[in-house]
């Protein structure tokens, strides 16, 4: 029943997207029915053709009636089509889609093995060599262009060891460079997130307790503490794997990678208009449902929290 | 395994009032507890700075020179075609190279520094005015306007900042001043969070309370009382920002959609780069070392801040 109230509640939230998504969609400079009758007729469109396409599409309507019209089409599965390829731009965003979150799944992989596992070893030899490292690593990771380390990973990786292809997509071995770099928006965070917040929890008072009452000191490490300390790191990284799906862009121009992160920069080049406004509602419908997920994982892992109940999700 | 001490966290261990004076520590750390005290703010503002904040300090600096005389430093014009020195090595006449067009590397950087951190702290203040009085607003008034004005900040933070302002830029055509726009208009969110989650919680402190019964105006308060409160935690979140704001830019920058030919723009040259990348990578190393340097510059300053005056921030 919660899960019901939960999904219910995400109808505002998409639709504000979808307002969002609307908007951009005026931002266009010139007049858009000018523009779809240009992509219509061969030369510069006739004044007859750009007023019958303002009539076809509802242009000469006030904006809140153009808007439900538009809604209507979202819903129905029409989403436009795209100037550049003359396809259904969601058959087209649905069919790039695998390949994106393919490659963010394996960076979120990567993030959530490696930065919670340096964090919290960083937190409990504080001040060792290994939280030396772990915090020059997330500092320097964070100052680092992502598309700017891609490319000396292919430097090394790809030209002077010849150890994994340079660009494109097909074999597992394609993905790991892209992932490698695109890991690097989320893990310097979540990995100082970790350390943080195991130090914060490694002062409660319910750790001196576990403790004075003789438990094992790996086992109040792993049952009591670890378990607090990952409550805004799931948050984090859930919310991060929706950085790395949108992140993915810029990477998946470097490696030539076909996702649709790279199909919306090769959109905007061509200023083909349909797609960058479908993209933004097609990955705002998805991060939606990811945040819902979020709450259903932190539900598992902290029993005061539950699905009706309104939490801050602000950490 | 490790010792409850460590479980202190840093603030717990500079607080000397708070530390039994048992071990032999306890003596060196009375004379820091004495000297605490006698100490202006200033001073002791001035010591509990660590390494960090110098280094950022350094760093930033270093860029500022850049930027405000890297145009008369360069050596040569950073748009000047050398056709017969082209991919040249580092000499003494091109101190970093040149490009594949026998432009010198070093004038492009130091032209490009101007610009990046120019349109960067630009639009890091920009943001800053439009969050600190829309958090202002929204966290001092409450109620409906405050109710709207968090329902759009959550649908902007529901996405990552750079999918919205690519499609703005991408909608608007490419330029510098369309990715400013694109920026602008979705970063000043985070600055509105955290500045309304601070008015909240002042809000209701009691001098706030005296000073309305003192009969003060609300733009009384907000000016005088509640906008000093705010500041450590703004010039924390200022510092953050312009590392990111560098990274971002550059990256439009590196897509095509910043800074147009020829202007030299460090994303841009990055790109530029490319197609060199096994004959001649420091066409992008050179770029990226300096745009992750000076990104590194603010960060630290910007965390190192942020441990010093100690705001909840992010």
């Amino acid at each position: 029943m919660a899960f019901v109230t939960r999904l219910l509640q995400l109808i505002p939230v998409w639709l504000a997207i979808s307002l969002l998504a609307f908007g951009l969609g005026h931002l266009t400079p010139g007049d858009p029915a000018r523009l779809v009758a240009a992509q219509l007729s061969d030369g510069p469109p006739s004044n007859e053709l750009v007023a019958r396409v303002r009539t076809e599409l509802g242009l000469d309507k006030p904006l809140p009636i153009q808007y439900v019209y538009w809604l209507g089409n979202i819903v129905q599965g029409d989403w436009g089509t795209s100037f550049r390829t003359g396809n259904a731009v969601l058959t087209e965003l649905v069919r790039r889609f695998p390949a994106t979150l393919r490659l963010a799944a394996l960076a979120f992989v990567i993030s959530v093995v490696v930065a919670p596992t340096l964090g919290v070893l960083a937190a409990l030899y504080k001040g060792s060599v290994i939280d030396q490292f772990s915090r020059l690593l997330a500092l320097v990771g964070a100052s680092l262009p992502s598309f700017w380390l891609a490319f000396m990973l292919i430097i090394v990786f790809s030209v002077n060891l010849k150890w994994l292809p340079v660009s494109g997509q097909g074999s597992w071995q394609h993905l790991i460079l892209p992932a490698t770099s695109l890991s690097l928006i989320s893990l310097p965070s979540l990995m100082r997130l970790t350390r943080s917040s195991l130090l914060d929890v490694l002062q409660e008072d319910y750790l001196r307790t576990a403790q004075a009452k003789g438990l094992r000191q790996r086992w109040v490490i792993l049952k009591h503490a670890l378990r607090n300390a990952f409550i805004p790191v799931v948050t984090v990284a859930g919310m991060s794997l929706g950085h790395l799906l949108g992140g993915a862009a810029i990477i998946e121009i470097v490696f030539a990678y076909p996702g649709v992160g790279k199909f919306l920069i090769d959109s905007i080049g061509n200023r083909d208009y349909p797609v960058i406004q479908a993209y933004v509602l097609f990955l705002g419908t998805i991060f939606v449902v990811i945040n819902l997920l979020i709450d259903v994982v932190y539900t598992l892992l902290d029993p005061r929290i539950s699905l009706d109940q309104k939490h801050a999700q602000h950490v | 395994m490790f010792k409850s001490s460590e479980f202190k966290s840093k603030e717990l261990e500079a607080d000397a009032t708070t530390q039994p004076m048992s071990d032999t520590g306890s003596l060196e750390r009375h004379a820091r507890f004495s000297r605490h005290q006698r100490d202006s703010k200033r001073t002791r503002f001035l010591r509990q700075c660590g390494w960090d904040i110098y280094l950022g300090a350094l760093i930033i600096g270093v860029c500022l020179v850049a930027a405000l005389f890297g145009p008369n430093l360069a050596p040569h014009d950073p748009a000047m075609l050398h056709p017969r020195d082209r991919l040249a090595p580092p000499s003494l006449t091109y101190p970093l190279g040149t490009d594949n067009l026998g432009r010198d590397i070093a004038s492009r950087m130091l032209h490009g520094a101007r610009l990046s951190l120019g349109i960067a702290s630009l639009t890091a203040l920009l943001i800053m005015m439009i969050g600190v009085s829309v958090g202002l607003v929204s966290g001092y008034l409450g109620g409906l306007v405050d109710d709207i004005i968090m329902r759009v900040v959550d649908t902007l933070l529901a996405f990552p900042s750079l999918i919205i302002s690519l499609a703005i830029i991408g909608m608007l055509g490419p330029g510098m001043v369309h990715a400013v726009i694109g920026l602008l208009s979705v970063w000043w969110v985070s600055y509105a969070r955290v500045v309304r989650g601070l008015v909240l919680s002042l809000k209701t402190q009691p001098y706030i309370e005296s000073v309305r019964a003192l009969g003060a105006s609300d733009a009384r308060i907000v000016i005088k009382h509640i906008l000093p409160q705010i500041i450590p935690a703004v010039l924390v979140l200022l510092s953050l920002e312009i590392g990111q704001l560098i990274l971002a830019l550059a990256g439009l920058g590196f897509l095509g959609l910043g800074a147009q030919p020829p202007t030299a723009e460090w994303g841009a040259m990055i790109n530029d780069g490319r197609r060199f990348l096994q004959s001649a990578p420091q066409l992008m190393i050179i770029p990226g070392v300096v745009i992750g340097g000076c990104v590194l510059g603010f960060n630290l300053l910007g965390d190192g801040l942020r441990d010093v005056l100690d705001t909840k921030s992010t």
